[in-house]
């Protein structure tokens, strides 16, 4: 039976922002979905509120809408583009919640669009909980006991027959937002209060707690004519209680015999026939007893998830991709199997290797925030390895997430067994490598298992990696079966050095000169069974590799590994964009990474994908084994972040050829001293800044250039250890901490340049001709990390003049480095002296943005001009733009605005003061005629609710800002705003002219007096925006509270005044009212007709 | 991690994979093949079908679960010998009652581990199932191999004997009688009666050299013909009570071999596939529905009937009624005029999914006269 043939347009709905607990896996999913919809000649229009997607290319859809994913905006695009039908499947929670709210309110009635791939009540038994538990009870299955609450009386009441601990759980959030284990009363009403909040039906589920079962979870599909497959099995290894998004997870499943393995697909295949998902992937999990077996169902999600991304990659089975076939109506039996070409969907994926994936946190940039794993997510991203046994795979797995300490080692462990086996025993970032350690030291897998709840199984797959340790250490020397075997194990050449004693170089010579290295297997889906016709690689040591000899050159493109903050998707779009670049002009595209949740690393995008980590190591073999089968031009190190790029000295040390900028280049941009005199040689400054290895040093600078100073470590992204230090005791105190950062690198100590503007640029250099991609200006002030600060395309406040200058010092940093290809470069610009704060001889976090911002594919450029082509070749050919550039906008082109998405509401108690250090996780882009528009629709697609149209405001400001608030604010209230101050502010207020109430401070209040305060009156909710700008040090700012009490009620809080003055031109435009929709492909042609008319 | 006792594997072809010993030591042959399950080691090495066999598993970690005396699928193992790539030193299940290497070196099982039992994989699928052996007496691939050429070829095999009961045993019904099966024990696997027994069933195993008179005494009301190993084309005994039970119209129901032997009785081939289906991830398609099923395959031969349209045969029409959708093999044949079927896999699992259990409802119901 073919495709329906009623249904000709749909309309895709994309998660938006990355955000904890909702990350690149959609882009991936999103991006497959418009594939596939397209190649079925369908029209499809997308909206999503995130620029830095592949999914969001105006090439994977017919009209792409960068836009809020709020219900009024979607029905200005449903009443534009008139689909027949809405796939909201593949954007997760966010698109699943936005379509019930389109169909409740009728909308998708009125304007005749078909629900596809899930229906209203089927979402709604499969994510509310109770109605599920009800469901799964009905067949015959166990869920854990539980009480929905509404109030926080039920949650006393329930707790209480349920007894301590509990698990609060809302119903429709993702990632366990709002969740919690409670063991006392205290723990109840915060947990269970916020819980309340988050769930859009003010509704939270009390459950029997069951932490330290086994957690299991199964990806299984069906299909209109009710056939169902489960594509994957994953065991946890952290047991319940840890969130899956947070556990070290395995697949397949490792400890289920087959009768309880055909028990949970059983029931699982029975939930989704109960439930009701009529087509497309879902998501179910279960814990198991481990004492007797017994099968309890924990919860379903009815839709593409985070975990069936990482099921694609680990199996080869395409769920996204199948999902929407199966949306339109094809059958799983009539969808060929890429991988294999000739067998059908209508399988189970069978796996001759296993799959590790471990989170990767960020607790570091929030020091605030409790470390502790629960049920409510809190990693950033992750690596997944793929290994022929599971100390292979771990091993692969903990050196992919690439943090320094990751790894397991047996030398210095300055901790004794007992010390470990505590640490152990709450679940944390680097459990796994306390319980290795502390195996190291004799503590039995038997205590290991009463502290941690790992299933012995895995504890002595630990034990073996420790064992072989032990063999590589204590050998006379090293010969070819001892070392094949720790390779078996999964042990690199850097940990074989430190066992021995030698050097990594050494190690990697002796290993090499005996012959042994990796051989490359394919993932299949069949275990062998069938040929496979998609070269999907991982390495391992065994005997027979699958690399296909090949004529055309190849470019190797290395990818940036697990998501984190400072290094996200914006790099993988940077990867995706390179390949496809290449691809098309005839080079064979080899992509490395280790990220299952992105689009590069899937099957199709690249001609070949080698799935593993990103050390020098992993890469030098990859790139080994391609030069054995046919010619490799070289390595792309530009585009991934600083993941690759860290690799490019040592790689061309090597011997590997690396494309684009040389190292050489990168080290004149990365290095201070190198940097300092490129740009002196151009004329052109810096902020006063000197370099420091001890506090002295440091604290001499210091009072040479003045405080405040700006200090860091070298060689960092994202600001990692950046402070902004405004005395000797905090000098002393960073240099203290410091060192841990960075060992290798000096300190960087800058003057501080206050009330600057800051400029981000990103530009391509072919050696001649500079394109200026983009030249933004941010909103917030120079201090505030370009990664976290909102800012706009084309500029709004910068003159042509300004912009020449820019472009002239750009072009002078690409020339004096000796760019070939891209170039990102942060200026500062204080009382019209433009300094120069640093450049970054690669692919930035902007590139996205500006290439959709200017309608110009960027990334593809740069790759193109790494291989050699000119920019003035590439104009011709009509990648770029035939004339001007991302610096010459025209006049009244559109003007784009990103803004920052933060994790706060994630880190209960962490302060929202934005700083030189990145904590965003995602953006989001607006985009239309006016800043204010566009300001306001970045604005409500960051944030539940947006901005305020009328209510009250609540204003806090520093001195130093008192002056510039008065005008913006006498704006609000003559918009109609009430406005309350803190004293001093409405002081300064009421003088001019602006009639503001005094709300007291918190601590101001004494004794039990009923009237309320600042923080009483935001958590009642009578607060509708906060302006309050902190000041003084620390970690703890002053206004603490009512900033952490604004993340509690999700209240718009503007921290800076620059943000102020945006916000105000906002909420004038809202309230001017008709906030319209374009798409990307509407803009591009404006601005090719307004390029045109400038010629 | 002790360095264990080294083996070498040989196939027919030459090829050699030097590795570990596992289970018992010593040396064995038998013909090659894959299995992909991920599950169900215990199941398999239990299974009548693989006598004769050296089983090469293809998920790489094996033994997790160790052994328990419930998911036996017969008294004993029966594979020749097993390929394991990383055997598990410790078990890890609630059930368990012993680990896996001893219980093959217990029953005198000769295996091999630590090969890329990928590349095996590959190897046979392009060149076919073949003979192999394992040693852990020889390191020397010729002398292997000069053993290997000499152990007889699977097929034109006749195995049947080795693993039919000697006597005729009774399965009784769960709860109320409600029919009485004849079940011809061709190497039949417990979960089989067990869930006919379920569904209200007597089982009568009968030895495979049972005469139609052996079946009629028990009263049965139908015949069930089991999976079982060797070459189809070797049975003419169970061929002809196959014949005989259709010339009396008694409803039969046929699994794996049962499903070969009714395809010979109809006068249609049997023949040899290149390296067999052995797995529980197939697809296989109920012709009539259209419905897939994931099912449990083990078989290397299969039956050669036409796809297009009923064929006409001595007992009427008959049609094929599944085929794996991997590669059309005929996976089940339904007879028109006369109360039969079977199916070339395992509806009865074990190790596998379920979906297919409502084939033993469908031989019910022939019995209770429905079509
Ligand atoms: N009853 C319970 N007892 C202990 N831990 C639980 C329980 N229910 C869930 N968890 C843990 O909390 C995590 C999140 O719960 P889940 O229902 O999956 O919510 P989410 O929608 O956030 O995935 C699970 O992965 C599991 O580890
Ligand atoms: N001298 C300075 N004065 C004021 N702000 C600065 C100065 N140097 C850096 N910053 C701020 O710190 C942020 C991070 O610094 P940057 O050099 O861009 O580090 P990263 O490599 O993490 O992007 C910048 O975006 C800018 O806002
Ligand atoms: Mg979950
Ligand atoms: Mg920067």
């Amino acid at each position: 039976m073919p495709r329906r043939a009623d249904v000709h347009s749909v309309l895709v709905i994309g998660s938006g922002p990355i955000v904890i607990g909702q990350a690149a896996e959609f882009d991936y999913s999103g991006t497959q979905a418009c594939r596939v919809l397209r190649a079925e000649g369908l029209r499809v229009i997308l909206v999503n509120s995130n620029p830095a997607k592949i999914m969001t290319d105006p090439e994977f859809a017919d009209a792409t809408y960068v836009e809020p994913i709020t219900p009024d905006i979607i029905e200005k695009i449903i009443a534009k583009e008139r689909p027949d039908a809405l796939l909201p499947t593949l954007g997760g929670q966010t698109a699943l919640n936005a379509a019930i709210a389109l169909h409740e309110s009728g909308v998708l009635e009125k304007y005749d669009v078909e629900l596809i791939g899930a229906d209203v009540d089927a979402i709604q038994r499969g994510e509310n909980r109770e109605l599920f538990k009800a469901i799964v009870e009905e067949i015959g299955g166990e869920v854990a006991r539980s009480a929905i609450c509404h109030t926080m009386a039920d949650c006393m009441a329930a707790a209480h027959d349920l007894g301590y601990p509990v698990v609060v759980r809302p119903s429709f959030t993702m990632g366990g937002a709002g969740s919690g284990m409670a063991y006392d009363e205290v723990d109840l009403h915060r947990i269970a209060g916020s819980g309340l909040a988050a769930s859009p039906t003010t509704e939270v589920l009390l459950e029997e707690s069951i932490i330290g079962w086994k957690e299991y979870e199964l990806e299984l599909m069906r299909d209109k004519n009710d056939n169902v497959v489960v594509i994957c099995s994953i065991e946890n290894l952290d047991p319940m209680g840890v969130h899956t998004g947070d556990s070290i997870t395995v697949a397949p499943a490792m400890t289920l015999t087959d009768r309880e393995y055909q028990d949970m697909r059983d029931l699982g295949i029975a939930i989704i026939r109960a439930v009701g998902v009529d087509t497309g992937g879902c998501n179910i999990q279960f814990a198991v007893d481990p004492a007797d077996g017994r099968l309890v169902v924990i919860e379903m999600n009815p839709r593409v998830s985070r975990s069936s991304a990482l099921a694609s990659k680990a199996t080869g089975f395409p769920i996204a991709k199948i999902a929407a076939r199966l949306a339109i109506g094809y059958t799983l039996d009539e969808i060929p199997n890429d991988i294999t070409a000739e067998t059908p969907a209508s399988f189970e994926p069978a796996l001759d290797y296993v799959v590790v994936k471990v989170p990767r946190f960020a607790f570091e940039k929030f020091p605030a925030a409790d470390p502790t794993l629960t049920t409510h997510m809190k990693s950033v991203g992750e690596a997944m390895a793929i290994g022929r046994n599971i100390p292979e795979a771990l091993q692969k797995a903990l050196r992919s997430i690439e943090k320094s300490d990751a790894s397991f080692s047996w030398s210095d462990i300055d901790d004794d067994v007992e010390t470990l086996v505590e640490q152990a025993r709450k679940p944390h970032d680097g459990r796994i490598k306390k319980v290795q350690q502390a195996m190291w030291l004799g503590a039995t897998a038997a205590r290991m298992y009463n502290v941690t709840g790992i299933d012995p199984w895995f504890l002595d797959q630990i034990s073996i990696i420790n064992e072989v340790a032990a063999q590589i250490r204590d050998a006379a020397e090293l010969d070819p079966r001892l070392i094949r075997r720790a390779k078996r194990h999964g042990f690199s050449d850097q940990q074989l050095a430190q066992l021995r004693g030698v050097s990594e170089d050494v190690a990697r010579h002796l290993r090499q000169a005996l012959g042994i290295r990796p051989v490359y297997k394919t993932v299949d889906t069949c275990a062998g069974e069938f040929a496979a016709h998609t070269p999907y690689h991982y390495s391992s040591y065994d005997e027979e590799t699958e690399v296909r000899p090949r004529s055309k050159p190849a470019v190797v493109i290395l990818g940036s590994g697990p998501n984190r903050i400072g290094q996200g998707i914006e790099f993988d779009y940077s990867c995706v964009h390179a390949a496809m670049a290449l691809r098309a002009v005839g080079y064979e595209t080899v992509m490395v990474n280790c990220n299952p949740e992105t689009v590069s690393t899937d099957y199709d995008t690249s001609d070949r994908l080698y799935f593993e980590p990103l050390t020098l190591e992993d890469v030098l073999e990859v790139v080994a084994a391609e030069q054995q089968v046919g010619p490799v031009v070289g390595v792309i190190v530009q585009l991934g972040g600083q993941t690759p790029l860290g690799l490019a000295q040592k790689l061309k040390d090597a011997g590997v050829p690396v494309v684009g900028t040389s190292p050489e280049a990168i080290h004149l941009a990365e290095e201070r001293g190198a940097f300092g005199a490129v740009l002196a040689k151009a004329g052109l400054l810096a902020p006063r800044h000197g370099m420091a290895t001890s506090f002295e040093e440091a604290k001499a600078i210091a009072d040479e250039i003045g405080f405040p100073v700006l200090v860091r470590p070298s060689y960092v992204l994202g600001g990692r250890g950046m402070e902004i230090v405004y005395d000797d005791d905090m000098l002393r105190d960073y240099i203290g901490r410091a060192t841990q950062v960075s060992p290798e690198h000096p300190v960087l100590v800058d003057r501080f340049l206050d009330d600057a503007v800051e400029i981000d640029v990103d530009a391509i250099y072919d050696g001649t001709e500079l394109f200026l991609a983009g030249v933004m200006e941010h909103i917030e002030e120079a201090g505030i990390h370009s990664g976290d600060s909102a800012c706009a395309l084309p500029p709004m406040t910068l003159g042509r003049a300004d912009i020449e200058r820019i472009r002239i010092a750009t072009k002078a940093i690409a020339n004096g480095v000796g760019v070939r290809g891209l170039l990102n470069v942060q200026f500062a610009q204080a009382s019209d002296v433009l300094y120069v704060l640093e450049a970054n001889p690669r692919a930035s976090r902007t590139i996205p943005f500006v290439s959709k911002a200017t309608a110009t594919p960027v990334a593809k450029a740069a790759a193109r001009v790494m291989m050699g082509a000119t920019i003035a070749e590439l104009r011709a050919e009509g990648l770029l733009p035939e004339t001007g550039d991302g610096g010459t906008m025209p006049m009244d082109a559109a003007i784009a605005v990103k803004e920052a998405v933060l994790p706060f509401g994630r880190f209960h108690g962490v302060d929202t003061v934005l700083g030189p250090e990145m904590k965003s996780t995602g953006e989001v882009m607006g985009i239309d005629t006016l800043f204010g528009t566009a300001y306001a629709k970045s604005q409500v697609a960051a944030y539940a609710g947006g901005l305020p149209t009328s209510g009250t405001a609540f204003v806090s400001v520093a001195n130093r800002d008192k002056r510039s608030m008065i005008f913006p604010i006498k704006r609000l209230h003559d918009l109609g705003f009430e406005i309350v101050a803190t004293a001093g502010t409405a002081e300064v207020l009421r003088r001019n002219g602006v009639p503001a109430t005094v709300l007291r401070k918190h601590f101001e209040v004494v004794g039990d007096d009923p009237e309320p305060d600042t923080i009483a009156r935001i958590l009642d909710g009578t607060i509708d925006i906060i302006i309050n700008t902190p000041y003084g040090v620390g970690a703890r700012l002053d206004g603490y509270e009512i900033r952490s009490a604004a993340v509690t009620k999700g209240v718009p809080c503007i921290t800076t005044v620059q943000g102020l003055g945006a916000a105000v031109q906002g909420i004038e435009a809202l309230i001017r009212g008709e906030v319209g929709v374009r798409s990307l492909q509407e803009h591009a042609a404006d601005l090719e007709k307004a390029r045109g008319a400038a010629l | 991690m002790t360095a264990s006792l080294p083996a070498l594997l040989v196939l027919e072809d030459g090829r050699a994979f030097h590795g570990d010993s596992l289970g018992a030591t010593g040396e064995t042959f038998g013909e090659a093949v894959f299995c992909t399950a991920m599950t169900g080691y215990q199941e398999t090495l239990t299974d009548p079908s693989y006598h004769r066999q050296v089983v090469i598993q293809t998920a790489p970690q094996i033994g997790n679960t160790g052994v328990n005396n419930q998911d036996d699928e017969s008294e004993q193992i029966w594979v020749s010998g097993y390929v394991v790539r990383d055997p598990s030193r410790v078990q890890s299940s609630w059930r368990s009652t012993g680990s896996l290497d001893d219980r093959l070196t217990a029953q005198e099982v000769v295996g091999i581990s630590g090969i890329d039992t990928r590349a095996l994989t590959r190897h046979l699928r392009e060149q076919g199932a073949m003979r192999v052996g394992i040693s852990t007496e020889t390191g020397d691939p010729r002398a292997l191999l000069e053993r290997v050429l000499q152990s007889p070829d699977m097929a034109g095999a006749d195995l049947t004997a080795d693993v039919s009961t000697a006597t005729a045993y009774v399965v009784p019904a769960v709860g109320k009688r409600l029919h009485t099966v004849a079940a011809i024990d061709l190497g039949i696997k417990a979960m089989t009666p067990r869930l006919m027994a379920e569904r209200g069933i007597e089982v009568h195993v009968l030895p495979a050299s049972s005469s139609i008179d052996d079946v009629l005494t028990v009263g049965a009301d139908g015949v069930f013909f089991s999976n079982g190993p060797g070459d189809p084309a070797t049975a003419a005994g169970p061929v002809a009570l196959m014949q005989q039970v259709l010339e009396r119209s008694l409803p039969v129901f046929g699994i794996c071999f049962g499903n070969q032997i009714l395809g010979r009785a109809l006068g249609f081939g049997t023949y040899k596939l290149k390296y067999g289906h052995r797995g529980v991830n197939q697809p296989v398609q109920d012709r009539a529905t259209g419905r897939v099923e994931i099912s449990a395959h083990n078989h290397g031969f299969a039956v050669d009937a036409p796809l297009d349209g009923p064929a006409t045969t001595q007992y009427g029409r008959v049609e094929v009624s599944h085929v794996c959708l991997n590669d059309n093999v005929v996976e089940g044949l339904r007879l028109l005029d006369v109360p039969a079927f079977s199916v070339q896999y395992h509806p009865e699992a074990a190790a596998g999914p379920h979906d297919s259990a409502y084939l033993f409802d469908r031989f019910v119901q022939l019995m209770q006269g429905g079509r």
